[in-house]
């Protein structure tokens, strides 16, 4: 099937209809509250939950001996929860820092998921094949309940997001000021990491445990990049997740075996780093422009600086000059000459150059505004 | 004389990092009208010091009171304008944004500013002379400027007491006279101030009251009464006078 027969049955195909859907909609809800954990420089929590999960995932199996999906997620969300509570808890109460806090429930936890996976696989039941696809997720799966549960939870986030809109940006902004108004910090902290959390357990079936984080992070960083309000960063992280999912989806459709879960993490990563390259604002391919810019400007500006100082020795500052006086100084280019013709400050009559009154002003201007900040 | 109302009382005040105290059984009665520094060497707990009057540190013992009330019935006659490092400029938001935080104590949960607040936010930020920043992303701000918005936030909160984290550091001679003039304006209606200063020169000329802190506290009144080397000499360790030159 070609990419674009793909995309058309991603509309047309009930089952990939399904997970398309439930791939977008994981996307988006991912995109929006992973805003809120990198701007609060805690990226590495979605890393750490998300492997946390894994043991969650193989006891609800071993209690219930159920492997529908909200059975497994919802152990996941339990054992996700109790870990993120553990790594509060330690940067509380001991003297580690977050990073080691969790690298260290990232690495207990998810080794010990790995030795009951071991250990289930071992089983004489047969029953038990499949718990290790949560490793690396795996969106065929994906029923019309899961997307029905993915997007509940999406709706139940926009208005939790959209009541507590103000309470969640001074948070994020000044957790100490907003202590001082009276706000209890306390529960928005433990609003936003439910949330956080629940996002990540669900991606855990489509995306898995190994790459989930990538899902959190990668659409936030992007929209970071183009916008410089909380309100249109989180709805273009939501944007850049959820196309991430269609795509992603489209692309692995397309060609056997590609899996999705990576292909999305991938079409994400792409985007990121599109627009660390091509964003307008805070891009490096628009920053070093702009910079080359600013430098050559400030060439112009010496030399027009220089001119101005021959020209005011003059009682009539167009009076012209031959350029060869100007070596006397400093060096300047043919180039820079055509330049600030161009901008109208001088004007070039053979060997000779002449300031206008639009080069006069701007000098003038400029040397103000320069012994203004000497003195 | 009209008698003298007590606006922050702090007592038997003890705070420990990790066993090891920073605050040590502070006693503190701050009259009203005052505009007073906090000072003393680095570590001596100054910070600490307003952080648990805010309750934002949780003290091992004693407790604070803001107008004969226990602070926590009171948060809204305080304002606090913390250090401007404690937070990340480079949050997407804009200047006009973080002034409207202000007004977020007296909404209370879930509701949003309105037209009164944006007024009110406009207004604070044309005091402190930063009208034309309004809609500037605050990464984009000088260090001056930020500071200015900080206080900008604080004014719109239209307080009885202003408590200051270093208000003047990394600031150029400009926004510190600025601030200076926007504080004893407060003063002059009355507002009590209470400043953590690192700069020992200028207290007399900005304060007139003082408090000398090195987990202890050393000494507390009017300036004119105990801003002398003795106490400055108890504070910092150090012969004073000979230091200074």
């Amino acid at each position: 099937m070609s990419i674009f027969d793909t995309f058309i049955a991603l509309f047309t195909d009930s089952t990939l209809r399904t997970i398309a859907i439930g791939t977008m909609v994981l996307g988006a809800t991912s995109g929006m509250l992973g805003s809120f954990a990198v701007l609060r420089k805690e990226s590495l929590l979605g890393d750490a939950i998300s492997h946390a999960a894994l043991p969650g995932i193989v006891l609800a199996f071993l209690i219930t001996g159920s492997k529908e999906s909200y059975v497994l997620l919802f152990g996941a969300l339990i054992v996700g929860l109790i870990g993120t509570v553990w790594i509060r808890s330690i940067v509380h109460k001991t003297h580690l820092k977050t990073d080691t806090a969790l690298g260290l429930i990232l690495s207990i936890f998810f080794g010990f998921g790995i030795l009951l996976l071991t250990y289930v696989q071992k089983l004489p039941d047969a029953n038990q094949a499949g718990l290790d696809k949560y490793l690396f997720g795996q969106a065929a799966t994906l029923i019309d309940l899961d997307v029905y549960i993915l997007i509940a939870v999406t709706l139940i986030a926009l208005v939790i997001l959209f009541l507590f809109w103000k309470e969640f940006k001074i948070m994020l902004f000044d957790t100490d000021y907003a202590k001082t108004l009276g706000f209890n910090v306390k529960f928005i902290d433990i609003l936003i990491t439910f949330f956080i959390v629940l996002t990540i357990v669900l991606g855990l079936q489509t995306v898995g445990v190994v790459l989930m984080s990538a899902l959190l992070l990668a659409p936030a960083a992007a929209a970071r990049q183009w916008t410089n309000s909380l309100g249109k960063m989180v709805l273009i992280a939501a944007i850049i997740g959820a196309l991430s999912g269609l795509i992603g989806t489209g692309i692995s459709a397309s060609e056997n075996n590609l899996p999705t879960g990576p292909v999305i993490v991938i079409v994400a990563s792409a985007i990121v780093l599109f627009s660390f390259i091509f964003s307008p604002i805070r891009g490096i391919l628009f920053q070093q422009l702009r910079l080359h810019q600013n430098r050559n400007n400030l060439e112009l500006m010496k030399t027009l600086q220089l001119m101005y100082n021959i020209a005011k020795t003059h009682q009539d500052f167009t009076h012209p000059h031959a350029i060869g006086i100007l070596n006397d100084f400093r060096g300047f280019s043919k180039s820079s000459l055509k330049k600030m013709e161009e901008k109208e400050w001088i004007q070039i009559e053979g060997n000779q150059w002449k300031l206008t009154a639009i080069g006069f002003k701007e000098a003038k201007d400029m040397f103000h505004s320069n012994s203004l900040e000497n003195g | 004389m009209k008698e003298e109302r007590i606006a922050i009382q702090v007592d038997d005040l003890t705070v420990a990092y990790n066993y090891k105290p920073v605050l040590w059984d502070i006693d503190l009665k701050i009259p009203e009208g005052v505009m007073m520094a906090i000072v003393g060497p680095n570590g001596a707990g100054k910070s600490t010091l307003i952080k648990a009057m805010l309750d934002i540190v949780k003290p091992i013992a004693g407790n604070v009171q803001v107008f004969g009330k226990p602070y926590h019935k009171q948060r809204k006659l305080v304002a606090y304008v913390p250090q401007k490092g404690s937070v990340d400029w480079d949050f997407p938001t804009t200047a006009i944004d973080v002034v409207l935080m202000g007004t977020y104590g007296t909404l209370g949960w879930i509701k949003r500013p309105g037209l009164k607040e944006k007024k009110a936010a406009l207004e604070a930020l044309e005091k402190v002379d930063m009208l034309s920043f309004k809609d500037r992303q605050i990464s984009q701000l000088s260090g001056g400027q930020q500071q200015r918005v900080f206080l900008a936030r604080a004014l719109v909160q239209n307080a009885s007491i202003y408590i200051m984290d270093e208000p003047f550091q990394g600031v150029d001679a400009t926004t510190e006279i600025a601030i200076v003039n926007i504080l004893k304006e407060l003063r002059k209606d009355g507002k009590t101030l209470v400043v953590v200063h690192h700069d020992l020169q200028t207290v007399p000329e900005y304060f007139d009251w003082v408090t000398f802190l090195n987990v202890e506290k050393i000494a507390t009144g009017p300036i004119k009464d105990i801003f002398n080397d003795d106490n400055l000499t108890k504070t910092y360790g150090i012969n004073y006078k000979v230091a200074i030159r």
